[in-house]
Parts: C-alpha cells; structure tokens; sequence
C-alpha cells in the first residue's frame, strides 16, 4: 500500500471505506442466517466452556480415540475439499487452459477461507494452543515428525494462497499498482501452492502411517500418502462443481446470466478430469486391495463397509462423471459431485475415526456438542465468503492477470 | 547501556551458552548404553505396591490397594496412574502382570511429537515436556501400546505416562517401582545385562518360562522387558505389532518431501514455459 496517496486516497479512506463495507447488505432475516446465527451463538457458548473445563467438558473424545471429529471432520475432510484451489491454479497457470479462468479467483478464496477455517479448527483441538508457536519458534523442531512438516505447510500454503488472493483485495481497494506488484507474484504463489499442496494433502494421510496397529487392514497401508493425494484432486474438483452449483443460485446479481452458460461449460470439463482421477484412484485402491491381500477381510460389517465405499461412493460417482461429461447432462454431475463428497467424509473418517480402533468395545460417537462446533466453523466460513464474494470483485469478469 | 542491564545481559548470554554446552553433551552421550527394567511376572504376587510407590514419586493420587477392588476387572494406564498391575488367569493359574511405558528403542510418540515434547533421553527414558507440548495428542495415535494419556478435564491438560523415573535416575537412583518391589519382580539395568538375566532364567527353568524375552524385538526392542510362564497372547500382550521401529513408517515419506520441495517446481516451471510457447506460437505475441 505505497501508493494510496498518489490515487489521492489516504490511508484513513481506505480503512474508513473498508468500515463502510463491513455493514451488512441484503435481507438480514433470511432462513440461513437465522439457522446459522443460533448454531454459531451456540458453538461460541460450547466452547468458550471447552477452554476452561477442558476438551472433555464438551467431546466424547477419550484415551482410545484421541482425534475426533474436530481434527477428522474439519481439519482432514475440509482440507482434503480445499484441494481444489491447487488442481485449478495448476490447470490455469501452469497448464495456461484458459477455460477455467473465470472460475480461479473464487476457487482460491474457497481454497484460503477453508484453510484458515479448517486448519484454524486446529486450534480449537488443541489442548495447550498457546503453544501452537512452539514449532514455528524452534521449541523445538520435531523435523522428524510427520505433523511438523503439516504444520509448516498449512502456514506456509495460508500465505501462498492469500498471495494468490490479493490482487482481488488490491481491486476491491482500487489500489491499482499495489495490484500489479501482487499479480506479478502470483506465479509465483502457484508453483510454491502446488508443490506445498501435494505434500501436506499427502502427509495428511501419512500422520495414520503409525496407526499401524489401530487401523482396520482394509484400510491401511503403506501408501496412504498417496491415496489422500490423488483423493484431494477429485474431492477438490467435486467442491468447486458442488460449491459453484449453489454460489450460481445465491450470487445470481454478482455471476451474471454469461457466468452461468460458461460454468455449465467448466463443469462437463472438471467432470471428465474428476472421473479420471477417481479411475486412478480406484486403480490404486485395487492394487493395494490385491497386493496385501485384502480379499481375507472382506466379510461381516467391515468389508460391506469397506465395499460400499470403493464402489458406492467410488465408482459410482466416477462412472457417473463420465457419464455425465460424455452426454452433457449437468444433473448427473451434480449427483457425482455430492456423492463423491459423502465418499471423501466416508473415507477420512474412516481412518481417523471409524475404522480407528475398531476393535474397541467402547466406541467414540461425536457429542452432539462436537457437531454444533464442527457447523459453528463452516457457517463462520460461509459468511465471510459470502461478505467477501458481494464485495469483492470475485465473480467480475476481470482482465487476464499480468503474469508473463 | 547501564550496568544492570550490562549485566543482565551477560547473564542471559551465558547462560544461554552453558545450555547450549549442556545440550552438546548431551548428544555425545547419546553413545551410553539404554537403561531399561525387566519384569519377571512368574515373581509378581499383584501386591500392586509399584502403583503406590509410583504415585507417590509423582504426586499422583495414591490408590488403596487393600480395598478398591481393583484386579477385578483389566485396566489401562490412565492420566492418573502411570502404572498399573493386571490380573489374567491362564492355564498356569493367576498371573500378574505389570504394564507402563515400554520405553522404545525408537518411540513412536517421539517420531509423531512435531516440537520434541515427548522425548528420548540419551539414557533411554521416554519422558513428556510441558513447556514444550502443544496437546495435539499425535503422540497417543503413534504409540502401537496406547500409553500417553491426556487430561480430558483441565484447561491446562497434560501427557501423562511412565517417565521411568527420569528424575531419580538423575539423582543416581532407580525407578520407584523397582525400589518398592517386594519380591524382585522388577529389575532395574542396561538393557545388555537384563538380556542376559532373562536369559539364564529361561536357561536355567526352561519348563517354567515361555522361551520368549517380550521387548526384545518387539518394535524395534523396547527398555521395558518381559519374562512369562505363559504365551504372552494371553497376559493382554500384543503380540502383532512386529519388529519394525514405528518412526521407519513415516520414514519413507519424509525423506520423499526435500525431494518434492525442489522437483516439483522445477517441474511445474518447466510445464509452464512449456505451455506459454505454444500460445505464442499460436498468438504471434503472449499476452501482457
């Protein structure tokens, strides 16, 4: 912001137009905002509670499932959902498919809001937070621990995407040349996103690799890692079909009636590109299915469970995708895009949750506390993207970036 | 700057520098050979006098052991008892047995603790660090015995486990347990020699014991060592959990991830230059 005095504007204008932009807009008393103000009081009170009897005050987490649905549901599920920011600044900038252009700028805010939601839900979780700074500061470095190197990618991928982000904000501000600085880092920001992206999406599933002894064999093994990569592209592509599906109803002011044709467009082409990662992924799936011998699991409970994952809400969808992307017909891609979604909540929480000391007589099922958290952080969420989408030119049709 | 803050200063500096020393003698240490306990459970009567004894090192609460009843039903560890005694019957009648950390060779808790809070000292103890822990409980998803317990009901919550006794072993003591142990159950040592203790034992009895040291291989070996008169399947061991040190899972991974760092965008750049000329191919000119 170097440049606010030449534009004629001073710093005091723009802190005093973004106050202005802070009002709210539109009808207040609508059905959402009504839900989701009583879920977010609700959650504030829980856990307000959780910090200062401690996390046992308000979750049913105990000494055999330590993680629960705070860090399975939010933290892994939504950040395994993000992943579409890093697929589709990787098809935009790096590949140079123009097609998707129009559709970045609210992917990557999709992508940094779930992050400093999501990853933030972290915090809630945490039994001493204040010490959160301990791995950023050197006290000490755990360089040899998987969460260490998650940690670091999260800050570091928060800082990547907010870059990536910028210019929007710069626009919004009218600050013209800060917007051009910012654009020129853009490329930048991608290539550090990416590579950042494909290791903590990974190392998400390699945090389980030492659950060795906890994890239900249909479910573990050495290649996890992988696995939760080549999920987050479909689990990414299906959040922006599924996010985009909605936003084109509630936005309608902000998209435009040449926004919905186009989009419609963007969807036949993100499904094709989704029903191919899921084939690779099921291919994965078999292969390790085949190759430690998994076929001795298939019975009772857990092998129908595990059945209905990879088919139900594997290959289904994915032949659903193709389906869909082959005949045009955008009500199948939805129905792929949700049923995918489900397949990836199933799928995280089976390793972190369900399939996680499975043997253990007293199970852990979430409190109904731990959901009215789990809604209070995705409605947060949805009201800063949605205070930021009617302000911010994130659907505009914008020129193409300055990035040579 | 005045004196007192000259001084100040230099304090800090030095002692800034003594730690640092410290710490470095503490890595050469590292050579010193692992400490560790072996617990015959054919000597153990589940008197429970190493859970008393255990409490009372840490200002635990302290259980009454002539009435609560407990050997009725299997216990764990839990955030306020570090150690507790178990009562399995088998076909060679009642056997007690006593479970606490085992001390890894290479923890997994340790692998997992992304600030170093769980720790293995350079003289074997697994011990927890308060000023450095963070409460993300990865260490109790790592730890293949479930041992690290986290107070669910503070504001303020701590690991609790077994820390052999780090601060008696400092002191030039042994565990409180071992101290306690009525009947020699318990015997405190390099893990060297208590190998060789059990394995005279087994030499010398072999109808009596299992020939099996749980703790040798187990994982990796651990500093905490068991001699049995039955299959250990049947005293509530897990006797499935291999041989492989826990870290060597994620091993694979982290090695992976420099490589990653500097592949990738190198690849990604490439791909990108790539793409840009067959638009200028296709353009005449590449856009702004």
């Amino acid at each position: 912001m170097h440049d606010e005095n030449k534009k004629g504007r001073s710093f005091a204008d723009i802190i005093r137009f973004i106050l202005q932009e802070m009002k709210p807009r539109g009808k207040f008393l609508t059905p959402f905002n009504v839900i989701s103000i009583v879920v977010i009081i609700a959650g504030v009170i829980i856990l307000t509670v959780r910090f200062i009897y401690g996390l046992g005050s308000v979750s049913n987490l105990n000494q055999e499932y330590p993680w629960g649905l705070w860090k399975g549901f939010n933290v892994i599920t939504g950040v395994a959902f993000a992943g579409g920011a890093y697929v589709l600044t990787f098809v935009v900038y790096v590949m140079g498919v123009e097609k998707y252009h129009s559709i970045v700028r609210v992917t990557v805010l999709n992508g940094l809001l779930a992050y400093i939601f999501y990853a933030g839900a972290l915090i809630l979780d945490l039994g001493r937070p204040w010490n959160i700074i301990n791995p950023i500061i050197g006290n000490d470095f755990g360089y040899n621990s998987v969460l260490f190197l998650v940690a670091w990618h999260f800050m570091l991928y928060m800082i990547a995407e907010f870059i990536e982000f910028s210019p929007v904000a710069a626009e919004w501000l009218n600050l013209e040349k800060a917007k051009k600085v910012l654009q020129m880092l853009t490329l930048g920001a991608v290539i550090f996103g990416i590579t950042l992206s494909s290791l903590h999406q990974s190392g998400l599933g390699a945090l389980f690799l030492m659950a060795k002894s906890k994890i239900h064999p249909l479910w573990y093994t050495e290649f996890i890692p992988l696995l939760f990569l080549v999920s987050s592209i479909f689990a990414g592509i299906s959040m922006v079909i599924f996010e985009g599906t909605i936003s084109h109803r509630v936005f309608r002011e902000q998209i435009g009636p040449d926004g919905k044709s186009s989009f419609d467009q963007i969807v036949f082409g993100l499904a094709k590109g989704a029903a191919i990662a899921m084939f690779v992924y099921y291919f994965f799936k078999l292969l390790v299915f085949i190759h430690e011998h998994h076929w001795q699991h298939i019975h009772g409970f857990w092998g129908f469970w595990y059945l209905f994952e990879i088919i139900g809400l594997v290959l289904v969808p994915c032949f659903l995708f193709a389906y869909g992307a082959r005949h045009r017909i955008i009500g199948v891609i939805r129905i792929a895009a949700i049923l995918t979604l489900i397949g990836i909540i199933v799928n995280r929480l089976n390793i972190s949750m369900i399939a996680y000391n499975w043997n253990v007589v007293d199970r852990y099922y979430p409190s109904w506390m731990e959901y009215v958290v789990s809604f209070t952080v995705i409605f947060a969420e949805i009201w800063v993207f949605r205070w930021i989408v009617t302000r911010m030119p994130v659907y505009e049709k914008h020129t193409k970036p300055a990035m040579a | 700057m005045n004196r007192r803050g000259f001084l100040k200063l230099a304090g800090t500096v030095g002692a800034t520098l003594a730690a640092k020393k410290a710490k470095a003698r503490d890595n050469d240490d590292e050579k010193e050979e692992f400490v560790g306990v072996l617990t015959d459970t054919t000597r153990c009567i589940g008197c429970r006098t190493c859970e008393v004894a255990c409490a009372e090192a840490h200002g635990l609460p302290v259980p009454d052991v002539q009435n609560d009843g407990a050997l009725e039903a299997e216990r764990r560890t839990s955030d306020t008892q570090w150690t507790v005694v178990n009562r399995y019957e088998t076909d060679e009648g009642d056997v007690f047995v006593k479970k606490q950390c085992m001390h890894c060779w290479q923890p997994g808790c340790t692998a997992a603790c992304l600030t170093n809070a769980m720790y293995k000292t350079h003289a074997g103890p697994v011990i927890w660090r308060s000023d450095k822990c963070m409460g993300c409980r990865y260490c109790m998803i790592s730890c293949p015995f479930e041992i690290p317990k986290f107070e669910y009901d503070s504001w303020n919550p701590k690991i609790h486990k077994c820390n052999m006794c780090w601060e008696r072993l400092q002191e030039g003591q042994k565990p409180a347990c071992v101290d306690a142990c009525p009947t020699d159950a318990l015997m405190f040592g390099r893990k060297r020699e208590l190998m060789e203790v059990a394995r005279v034992r087994i030499y010398n009895h072999p109808q009596k014991y299992v020939h099996q040291v749980y703790g040798e291989h187990e994982v990796g070996g651990t500093g905490w060592l068991y001699l049995s008169s039955v299959p250990f399947e049947q005293l509530g061991f897990r006797t499935d959990l291999g041989t492989t040190p826990y870290p060597d899972y994620t091993r694979e991974f982290l090695y992976a991830v420099p490589v990653v760092l500097f592949a990738v965008p190198a690849f990604l750049l490439g791909l990108r230059f790539l793409s840009e000329n067959e638009e200028e191919l296709e353009e005449g000119e590449s856009h702004a």
